[in-house]
């Protein structure tokens, strides 16, 4: 909502600065965008009259001007000037000597040998447009001599107002002024609107299908209209100001009613409603196949749920949304049929989201219109218009059914107290609600409130809670702090949901953490995960984000690629997110962790040989994530990763996620130099951890032995490993694979590993039989599972 | 006697010359050694007369005993010696870098995000979370927006379907934390929101932190209280300027927005704060009691209070970031600041 300062301090005027005005309209929640001056400082600029035109002797392009400036006994003033558009009779702001404009001084001087006591003006000269198309014209009737400040009543700012949804009420300088008078609390009385002289009998019957969409329907016609007729200077600025441009003086003056009052109208051109003199329109819902070209060009295809004015024949406008073209008022009309309704916010709100566009009239109603003052608008508009373009008007048509109810509230002082917070007396809360101009009584400190007609936010207790609050001011409602019963917030040790532990594992191994959208390129659910049916979007903003993720690597290779572009060549990142699966239209939604590793295993630097990053180097990173639970590793194959370097996760029996060096052909794909290393965890395996039991003690030596086997290629570590702790001796306490080696001096196909076995008895020393025992035992173990010899 | 005067102080001056343990050990040797000249000395007592026995035994263990000293003075010199040769060939370029890996850091919107965890967990808020995919009821209608309410079109929705939609606020986790709890209750609910908007000042993914606190005694005050509290504390300025004005929610009334003193300029006006010297940082209010009953809370029994606020937009401030865009690139010139 955008408005003239002038206009609304003539229907109320706080004594304050604009600056403090808009202070306290936004300190009460009627937040100021902006107020702009609505022009520049200048001054010794005054109307002027070109009385008479002389080609200037030594320049083709300039004229020699008698102008009037309304000087004792009609003085005439010389002005050379270059504007095109001169001539004589014309009226046009005129700088005098020594006047300061917003770029430059006037200065008596000579053009080309020709005295010039004076400039005439451009609207871009003053400051008033960015447009320099020759000189300003004024209308004919502008009084020579006049300040041009005050002839266009350029002392004036514009306020900007960023209504909230809720604040329909303010969409019209009246019900703006209502609230500056409740906030400042100044007097102001709304004016009163005479009812228009009816001098003819014509009427337009209308029949209103759907009450319920549109309970009350004023209509009149006014004949004899004339349309040649310009918009009065006054009305024009204030419309300008408003942010809406003039288009015709029927169309202008409607407009200014609703910018006035807030009630949005429309005008027919009588001559295109309907047969001759049918007389008839109708308020109904459009039917299927139904077309309209609209105002803005569109010829829209009804729908059934759209409500339309129409003639016996057709649909006429878009009702409160928008006109059609075919009955618009145009410069020959004569006859017009005004409509002035109060449709029901439920029929307009969601349809302009739906086509695509807005309207001002829309703007309106779906926020609610002021259903009481819908005839007056008529009236005030039909005034403006008999004085302005002439013509006879008709009696109003009216069409009312049932309004919205405005059901009495009980506000109760002790819940004000209690939401607020603060101490507040009866007295007061009645001295708000006057300002607010509310209909009340109180009955034992419980006041019973009728919400005015133009509030459509006012519907319950706390909504006139907030009133009080809003007009007491929230910066006098002081701060303070609640003292609640104190209890610790209970935290458990064993689940821990927070991703912040393994945020700094990662962190402490040397990744960085970064956030990527969670909606991304189809082909990276291809590429990464093979997903051929991901969480698509209905509206994605941009084709390369059209699905949800079900993976977060894709962002990361994204990430590796920005980073290799921006001249990194190590990089080891991480990410925390939720991805998406689509199980036949029951979405899954996970917290995942996935890394991405890719360049030198540590940063390049003196001392030490630079080796490129291996899955091993990442697999350590990845059981850090378990620690002190261990996961388990299978070879498996995935998409993404290289079949003989990729490995699944389990942890207790369940796929946890999976581990392995991107595959060679998407390395090629996403053009990177050197084989990354990715992993990707379901989270909520990570976030349980059993709570320590610690074992006693033993306070006797522990006993080490190596042992070296030697075992075909194919067996992997982890066989070994399970198959020996399951069925070790109790005295054998930790199992460590230290050593593994296969080519030269190996039988070809096979490899040697060594262990190191710690045994320990928490009771005794133990003896060498008993430790040669165990030994052989795991041995044996080896042996005729695996066919493991010892290496000699 | 003289002579033994003088194998001593012989002794001595050879000690002084020695330069190395070995040599050390030869004087030793031929002094003190089985041949040497003073065990020689004690062994030739026994040739003595009686009488004079003691006295000599005596003068023998005491040239004896300072020959010792002297050739132990002389080998802690040696060592000492020994051992500054030694340091002098260790000594390193103390000022070469470290050697390893270094470690990595925080992504900023998760430090801010742990910060406000943080703070609010001081006072007594637990953390919850809900889920991206939201229905339309739990976005929406369970927060008192209405099918064809303005406040939807002012969302900018995703669609997954007519149903489902990617959340546009934090605010549903107050329905479901509400459903599963009972209170009192004190949560926050920090979280990924999604708005079909891109441009220099929106980014189509953002983060929110979501606060919600039911009890028989928040108010209004209350509500001013904490977020004072808590933007004060945030910015470690205990005199930052705030103002709370009054605006409009769906979920809350009487609602609020929250100003503070632009930090950037300390409210002279600036490019950040538009030259109005403030900065709306969070909105608020007290829950609308469609929202508590939604939620399964007695209205009349239970008020409640309400905010969320931007996490990017905090960042911003706090680590003077002037490009909302940087957060999602995820440059590492850009995170390697964040350590």
């Amino acid at each position: 909502m955008r408005f003239s300062e002038n206009w609304l301090r003539t229907l109320v005027n706080p004594s304050c600065s604009s600056n403090e005005l808009a202070q306290a309209l936004t300190m009460a929640g009627l937040e100021v965008e902006s107020v702009e001056a609505v022009a520049p400082s200048f001054d010794k600029v005054v109307v002027a009259e070109v009385v008479s035109m002389q080609k200037h002797p030594n320049a083709d392009r300039l004229n020699v001007c008698q102008v009037d400036v309304g000087m004792a006994g009609s003085k005439l003033l010389q002005v050379v000037c270059g504007a095109p558009n001169v001539d004589v009779g014309v009226k046009v702001p005129c700088a005098l000597v020594d006047a300061h404009l917003p770029d430059f001084v006037i200065k008596q001087s000579k053009l080309r040998g020709v005295e010039s006591f004076g400039m005439l003006c451009s609207a871009k000269e003053l400051g008033l447009s960015e447009n320099a198309d020759g000189l300003l014209l004024l209308p004919e009737n502008a009084p020579n001599g006049m300040n041009f400040r005050d002839f266009y009543a350029l002392d004036d700012r514009v306020f900007i107002l960023k209504l909230t949804p809720n604040r329909a009420d303010c969409l019209g300088v009246f019900g703006v002024a209502r609230e500056v008078a409740a906030i400042t609390a100044t007097d102001f009385v709304l004016p009163e609107i005479e009812s228009a002289k009816s001098e003819i009998t014509d009427t337009i019957i209308v029949c209103v299908d759907k009450p319920e969409m549109c309970p009350l329907y004023c209509g009149r016609v006014v004949r004899e209209v004339s349309l040649d007729v310009s918009t009065p200077l006054w009305m024009v600025h204030r419309l300008e100001r408003g942010g809406i441009r003039a288009i015709n003086v029927v169309v202008d003056i409607l407009n200014y009613v609703m910018l006035e009052m807030g009630q949005p109208m429309h005008a027919f051109d009588l001559a295109r409603v309907g047969s001759e003199y049918s007389g008839k329109i109708y308020v109904r819902y459009a039917k299927t196949g139904e077309y309209l070209e609209l105002l803005n060009g569109e010829n829209l295809e009804l729908q059934s749920d759209m409500l339309v004015i129409s003639d016996e024949t057709e649909p006429l406008a878009l009702a409160g949304i928008m006109g059609g073209i075919r009955s618009s008022v145009q410069l020959e009309t004569t006859d017009v049929f005004l409509e002035s309704a109060f449709f029901s916010p439920e029929v307009i709100s969601g349809k302009t989201f739906r086509l695509g566009f807005s309207s001002d009239s829309a703007h309106r109603f779906e926020r609610g219109v002021n259903f009481a003052a819908t005839r007056d608008a008529l009236e005030r508009a039909t005034n403006l218009i008999l004085s302005i373009c002439g013509g006879k008007a008709g009696p109003i048509t009216e069409v009312k059914n049932i309004l919205p109810k405005r059901n009495v509230v009980k506000v109760r002082l002790e819940r004000i107290k209690r939401l607020l917070g603060i101490g507040m007396e009866s007295r007061q809360i009645s001295e708000i609600f006057a300002r607010l101009r509310f209909n009340f009584f109180i009955d034992d400190e419980v006041f019973h409130v009728t919400p005015p007609p133009y509030r459509f936010d006012l519907a319950i207790e706390e909504d006139f809670i907030e009133e009080v609050a809003r007009i007491y001011g929230y910066d006098h409602i002081p701060a303070s702090l609640p003292r609640p019963i104190m209890s610790m917030l209970s935290e458990s040790e064993v689940i821990n949901l927070s991703p912040a532990r393994l945020k700094h594992i990662l962190i402490s191994r040397d990744y960085r953490e970064v956030i990527n959208y969670a909606f991304v390129d189809a082909n990276w659910e291809l590429d990464f995960v093979n997903n051929l049916s991901p969480v698509v979007l209905k509206n994605p903003i941009a084709s390369q984000m059209s699905v949800m993720r079900s993976s977060l690597i894709g962002g990361l290779v994204a990430n590796l690629q920005f980073n290799l572009n921006h001249k990194q060549n190590r990089v080891r990142i991480f990410e925390i997110g939720c991805c998406f699966t689509n199980n036949e239209g029951n979405y899954q939604q996970t917290e995942n962790i996935a890394g991405l590793c890719y360049g030198d295993v540590v940063p390049e630097q003196w001392g030490q040989v630079a080796r490129n990053i291996d899955f091993f180097d990442v697999k350590m990173d990845v059981e850090s994530l378990f620690w002190p639970e261990q996961a388990r590793f299978e070879k498996f194959s995935h998409p993404t990763l290289h079949p003989g370097k990729s490995a699944q996760i389990y942890k207790n029996d369940k796929v946890v996620g999976w581990l392995g060096e991107m595959h060679p052909r998407l390395q090629r794909k996403y053009d990177l130099p050197k084989p990354a290393i990715l992993f990707e965890l379901h989270i909520d395996s990570l976030s349980v951890r059993a709570l320590p039991k610690v074992k006693k003690l033993s306070k006797f030596p522990p006993v080490r032995r190596d042992i070296a086997i030697v075992v075909a290629n194919h067996i992997s570590a982890q066989m070994l490993l399970e198959s020996m702790n399951a069925e070790k001796a109790v005295i054998i306490s930790e199992i460590h694979l230290f050593d593994i080696y296969s080519g030269k001096g190996m039988e070809s196909g096979k490899k040697s590993l060594a262990f190191r076995i710690l045994l320990q008895d928490s009771e005794k020393t133990l003896v060498d039989k008993e430790v040669d025992e165990a030994i052989a035992k795991l041995i044996s173990i080896l042996e005729s599972k695996y066919n493991a010899k010892l290496r000699g | 006697m003289k002579n033994l005067e003088n194998l001593v102080s012989e002794a001595v001056i050879l000690l002084d010359k020695v330069e190395n343990a070995t040599e050390l050990e030869q004087i030793k040797a031929r002094y003190l050694g089985k041949e040497g000249e003073l065990t020689k000395l004690l062994r030739g007592l026994g040739m003595l007369p009686q009488a004079d026995r003691p006295a000599m035994g005596n003068l023998i263990n005491q040239a004896k005993k300072s020959l010792e000293e002297a050739l132990d003075r002389r080998q802690k010199i040696i060592e000492e010696q020994k051992m500054i040769a030694q340091l002098e060939g260790e000594t390193l370029d103390v000022t070469l870098p470290g050697r390893g890996s270094g470690a990595g850091g925080l992504h900023p919107i998760s430090r801010v995000l742990a910060r406000i965890e943080s703070l609010f967990r001081s006072i007594g808020f637990t953390v919850a979370s809900g889920p991206e995919i939201e229905t339309d009821f739990y976005n929406f209608t369970a927060l008192n927006i209405p099918e064809d309410h303005p406040a939807r079109a002012m969302h900018d929705t995703f669609y997954v379907d007519s149903v489902n939609l990617l959340r546009t606020h934090t605010s549903p986790v107050q329905i479901r934390y509400m459903k599963d709890h009972r209170p009192p209750l004190k949560v926050i609910a920090p979280g990924r929101v999604y708005r079909c908007d891109s441009d220099v000042t929106h980014t189509p993914m953002f983060h929110q932190v979501e606060g919600l606190w039911v009890d028989d005694n928040v108010n209004f005050s209350a509500l001013k209280g904490v977020l004072i509290d808590f933007m004060q504390k945030f910015f470690e300025r205990e005199d930052l300027p705030i103002r709370f004005r009054p605006s409009f929610f769906p979920f809350t009334e009487p609602s609020a927005e929250m100003d503070i003193g632009c930090v950037m300029c300390d409210g002279k006006g600036c490019r950040v704060c538009g030259n109005t010297g403030w900065l709306e940082v969070l909105g608020c209010g007290m829950v609308h009691p469609n929202v508590l009953r939604h939620g399964g809370i007695d209205n009349e029994k239970y008020t409640a209070l309400a905010f969320g606020l931007g996490v990017e937009r905090l960042a911003m401030l706090r680590y003077e970031v002037n490009d909302l865009r940087l957060f999602f690139e995820n440059d590492l010139h850009f995170l390697e600041q964040f350590n």
